[in-house]
């Protein structure tokens, strides 16, 4: 009877699925061409692109990217390699994992009034990849941390036996074999960054944006807003859009991740 | 390392500037959480020399954006109540029951196939699952419920429910499987049932990891915000009727990001005195939940 019931839980999580993307696809489909990569968003259905958007997401996740990763493992490094074990790392390793459990809409907010207002950025693509730098921080900090800790010791004690400085055996030792697993954890949290609407809405909010970004303090939009401002509009057509818009956005989540997977597959340390 | 010899002075230098740099890193984190606190302590300071803070919390009428104007937060806390607590009457079940299955009754095989099932669904960005729920879930539900306007709390509870399903089950799962396999065995031994072992032995004691995925599936329901702002509507009311439509938090926030409200005024600083509120409520939910995993913790 308890087998029954725990059966049916697992079936309705993998129908919900199926339905998701299956409804996802059936609605977009139509509407996914070439015309609806390469155009901006319009008062006409037929004539509305994704362009805008998907260049913004790029530029955004790109400057995320150049942000978050040296800032994570830097601090990972510092966590691991170079703290004392005292209770002020305790406090910033609890702060961290506290971080990582803030919903992404306070870290716009946040955004608002720090970037866009009091450093007077505007709503422009850097606000905005600042924010998404301190939304994924904690979790590029917890993974790299993890790769951190699977470089054994033996190979760590043996460099600074030889005289090595600490940051020659974190330079020389650590690292490269850590990087993987690194690459792996930061292209997992940036293919998250990609999906977030919520903290984006709070610093662009326009959502009728019909060009690209050329430089990092230009405004601009991404994927999810583009989707939520479809989703919104009463006539039909948009949601056949905001469908197209999900099918580009899951496609790009989708390389994102199989690259992430194959890093991880293919450098991956064997355990010993 | 390099050929080129450099004096020690020189290497103690770099060493030094190097470790200040990740020291630098390692301190984002802390001046995150005070550029937090402080944003929105700040903002919502100025909000409350011209709201008081009884009418905030006290009132049961929230209309800032018209005359004459409210500004009880009540009614946004309660629609953030009503549709988490429809989330998880659907993901602690289904959760918890997915596993039960993955970690007592399923063969190998099979569990390694669903779990990259279960991660998928905890990969899918929320804007798709609050189109799921507007253009999907709400026309399903509205053949059984004629009286359903589109925008509604149930559509986007159980949808908030479905997201959620992974997060439970995970970690419950992980739980379960960290409990020694010789407590199961003891029970066989004297006769027991795999439901009862089930039941009896194995889910007490991974109660505290069971806790912990409920805390955090609370937690992740109260700051969701798109599925919401989609599909639960933007009239904050007080209401135990799930298929009228209400307002949360998280909605108020991005409606009144989108709007044309001028900055400094005192619409836009309910942006802050609502985020204040709302990040409150998640820490105290999270220190509640570090108190309960505390309390049930059994260590094998």
């Amino acid at each position: 009877m308890l087998y029954t019931l725990c059966l049916v839980g697992i079936l309705v999580s993998l129908v919900s699925l199926a339905t998701l993307f299956v409804d996802a696809l059936s609605d977009g489909l139509p509407w996914l061409d070439l015309q609806f990569l390469t155009s901006f968003p319009s008062r006409f259905p037929e004539q509305a692109g994704i362009l805008a958007a998907l260049f913004g997401s790029i530029w955004v996740v790109g400057l995320t990217a150049l942000f978050s990763f040296p800032l994570g493992v830097g601090a990972a490094l510092y966590l691991e390699e170079y703290s004392p074990k005292n209770w002020l790392t305790s406090f910033v390793q609890l702060n961290i994992a506290n971080l990582a459990g803030v919903p992404s809409i306070v870290y716009g907010i946040l955004s608002l009034g720090l970037f866009v207002e009091a450093l007077a950025l505007g709503r422009s693509v850097l606000a905005g990849a600042l924010t998404m730098t301190l939304l994924i921080l904690p979790v590029i900090i917890v993974a790299s941390q993890e790769a951190i800790r699977s470089v054994p010791r033996e190979s760590r004690d043996g460099a600074y036996a030889l005289g090595a400085t600490r940051w020659q055996v974190v330079r020389g030792i650590v690292l490269p074999q850590a990087l993987s697993g690194m690459l792996t954890g930061t292209i997992l949290a940036l293919s998250r960054a990609i999906g977030e609407a919520a903290p984006m809405i709070a610093i662009a909010a326009l959502v009728y944006i019909r060009f690209v970004p050329t430089g990092p303090l230009d405004r601009f939009t991404v994927m999810p807003i583009q989707i939520y401002n479809w989703v919104n509009l009463p006539q039909s057509e948009f949601r056949g859009l905001a469908a197209a818009g999900i099918i580009v956005l899951l496609a790009v989540l989708l390389s994102m991740n199989s690259i992430a997977i194959f890093i991880r597959n293919r450098y991956q340390r064997r355990a010993r | 390392m390099n050929g080129v010899k450099t004096s020690k002075r020189t290497q103690h230098i770099r060493e030094w500037i190097i470790g200040k740099f990740l020291l630098a890193s390692a301190l984002v984190s802390v001046f995150t959480t005070l550029a937090i606190l402080g944003v929105l302590l700040l903002e919502a300071v100025s909000f409350f020399q011209q709201v008081s803070i009884v009418e905030f919390f006290t009132e049961t009428r929230w209309t800032p954006l018209f005359e004459p104007q409210y500004f009880g937060v009540l009614p946004l806390v309660w629609g953030t109540v009503l549709v988490t607590i429809i989330a998880l009457s659907v993901a602690v079940p289904i959760g918890l029951g997915s596993a039960i299955f993955l970690s007592e009754y399923a063969p190998d095989r099979l569990r390694r196939g669903v779990k990259p099932v279960l991660e998928i669904l905890a990969g899918v960005p929320t804007v798709v699952y609050g189109y799921f729920a507007l253009t999907f879930v709400t026309p399903l539900l509205q053949n059984f419920f004629p009286q359903m306007i589109v925008f509604n709390a149930l559509s986007a509870g159980l949808v908030m429910g479905i997201m959620i399903i992974p997060m439970v089950a995970s970690i419950s799962e992980d739980a379960m499987l960290a409990v020694p396999q010789s407590f199961r065995e003891g029970a066989y031994a004297l006769g027991a049932h795999r439901h009862e072992v089930v039941l009896g032995i194995v889910v007490p004691s991974a109660f505290s990891g069971i806790v912990a995925s409920f805390i955090l599936a609370i937690s992740r329901a109260i700051g969701e915000t798109m599925i919401v702002s989609i599909a639960a509507g933007s009239t904050p009311k007080l209401t135990f009727n799930p298929l009228e439509s209400i307002q949360t938090m998280t909605g108020y926030i991005t409606q009144i990001s989108l709007g044309e409200v001028p900055f400094g005024s005192l619409e836009y600083r309910t942006i802050f005195s609502v985020g204040l509120t709302l990040f409150l409520v998640i820490q105290v939910v999270n220190l509640i939940g570090q108190w309960m995993v505390i309390r049930y913790w059994k260590r094998y």
